[in-house]
């Protein structure tokens, strides 16, 4: 758990300074939003803006979104197995609309034979469950420095 | 080499989200775009929607860009939420109710952090809609955050602002406070199909027929100022029509759009139009000096001597006015 800050920021320029813009995004047909709902807040805390986009969100309206709200980061949630299908589908997305320089993220339950070959599609980081957001936000600060 | 502006007048979304990113981070780039794109602006219609938390405002927002859409019209939509006062984090959840309006190229969508505005917009916000506006978004809407009595920044940036209300969330004398209703062009009564929809345009009806506006005011230094109108218009005031919406599954939605044309042409025909775009001008105005000027004003004093005199406030040795005093001044006590 990201320790609470209890004392308020300091002065406006430190709310308007460059913020790290991550999409939480769930790909596909499963229902539960619970994990990505976790994060999107544990990224909050950590200082983070959070677009967050809600279920059942296909390839295309993922890469629209990443698109429209230049994030730096795309986050998505996959627990329904249909990761090799969804995760490929959206990295050509997100290179065709030229965003090649955004992070891509999964959580959820992948297998461990399927790991390596989404490395190789340009995933940054995979995460399971029992994973730390510290962990998360650790790895989302290191690969948007 | 072609600047990201260029790029912009261009229709070039991927360069239009870059941009919208430097103008919200208010860097040297997007300042100077906004230089740039500034001729090409004033020609959207701005509607500023408000209104409670949960009172459906994105989901009025995606019915009215699908309505728009239908009439061929380009339409952009900054959609602002607060962001934490302790971390500066934020979570963005309108686009949740937008999903409708996903693979559409003809519309924009812009989450927004309000970074520490208090107002129910972003500080960005302006400049955003003026990006928008200058890409050719003719229809541009803008959600503030969940507003509760006094936000009401968005009277100052919208043409035609909507109050939208839902039944439940108070009384007659809630309806004749000062402050968010009164900023309304058009109310809007959400959720009609909740229990109550009665009391609640009952109180909102007799609101307005306390109010009977006879002249536009807007606040400029704290004060008051009525613009005065030409006289032909005297006649012609605008009373805010209330509409009735569902806006899950679209009811209403054909009339509440009429009336926001309508209040399009009252403005035009009225001459509040250009009233309005001074007032709006003339605040952004106002906003950019005093940013300059305390952006100076840092330069200025160093941190040091800026903790120096902080301490000497906190001892009660200096009050915030002497402080300032000092600090403008240079010498602390």
């Amino acid at each position: 758990m990201v320790k609470r800050q209890t004392t308020l920021v300091k002065d406006r320029t430190a709310l308007s300074n460059k913020k790290i813009r991550v999409l939480v995004a769930k790909p596909g047909l499963d229902g539960h939003d619970r994990g990505a709902k976790v994060v999107a807040r544990a990224l909050r805390d950590a200082g983070m803006e959070v677009i967050y986009t809600g279920l059942r969100q296909t390839p295309e309206m993922i890469a629209e979104a990443a698109l429209q709200e230049d994030v730096d980061v795309v986050g998505l949630s996959i627990l329904s197995g249909a990761h090799m299908a969804l995760a490929p589908r959206i990295m050509d997305l997100l290179k065709a609309n030229g965003q090649t320089h955004v992070k891509v993220f999964i959580g959820g339950i992948v297998p461990d034979e399927d790991i390596p070959r989404l490395m190789e599609m340009g995933i940054t980081g995979i995460y399971g469950p029992g994973a730390s957001t510290e962990d998360i936000i650790k790895d989302i600060k290191n690969a948007v420095k | 080499m072609i600047s990201l502006a260029e790029t912009v007048l261009r229709g070039d979304r991927l360069a239009l989200a870059r941009l919208l990113t430097q103008v919200e981070n208010d860097t040297a780039e997007g300042r100077a775009a906004l230089d740039a794109l500034f001729p090409h602006t004033g020609k959207a219609h701005l509607i500023g929607v408000t209104g409670a938390p949960g009172t459906g405002k994105s989901s009025l927002v995606n019915q009215l860009a699908l309505h728009f859409r239908k009439e061929g019209k380009r339409v952009a939509i900054a959609a602002v939420d607060p962001s934490s006062p302790f971390t500066g984090g934020a979570v963005l959840g309108d686009r949740v109710r937008m999903k409708d309006l996903s693979g559409d190229h003809g519309v924009f969508i812009r989450s927004m952090a309000s970074r520490g505005s208090i107002g129910g917009l972003a500080q960005a916000t302006a400049s955003i809609v003026q990006v928008f506006d200058a890409a050719g978004y003719e229809i541009i809407m803008i959600e503030t955050v969940g507003a509760g009595q006094s936000e009401v920044d968005i009277a100052k940036l919208a043409h035609t602002t909507l109050v939208v209300e839902a039944p439940g969330l108070g009384d007659d004398i809630q309806a004749i406070k000062a402050g968010i209703l009164e900023i309304a062009d058009i109310i809007v009564v959400n959720k009609a199909d909740r229990p109550g929809v009665e009391n609640t345009e009952k109180a909102l009806k007799s609101m307005l027929d306390l109010a009977h506006p006879t002249q536009r005011v807007f606040a400029h230094h704290g004060q008051y100022m009525s613009a005065v109108l030409p006289a032909e218009a005297e006649n012609n005031i605008w009373i805010p029509p209330l509409q009735r919406t569902i806006a899950t599954d679209g009811e209403g939605i054909d009339e509440l759009a009429q009336h926001i044309v309508e209040h399009g042409e009252y403005l035009h025909l009225s001459g509040d139009w250009a009233v309005r775009e001074r007032a709006r001008l003339e605040s952004e105005l106002e906003a950019t000096l005093q940013s300059v000027l305390m952006n100076q004003f840092r330069s200025r004093v160093s941190e040091d001597q800026f903790n120096k005199v902080m301490d000497q406030v906190f001892e009660r040795i200096l009050s915030p006015s002497e402080a300032v005093e000092a600090l403008l001044n240079g010498r602390p006590k």
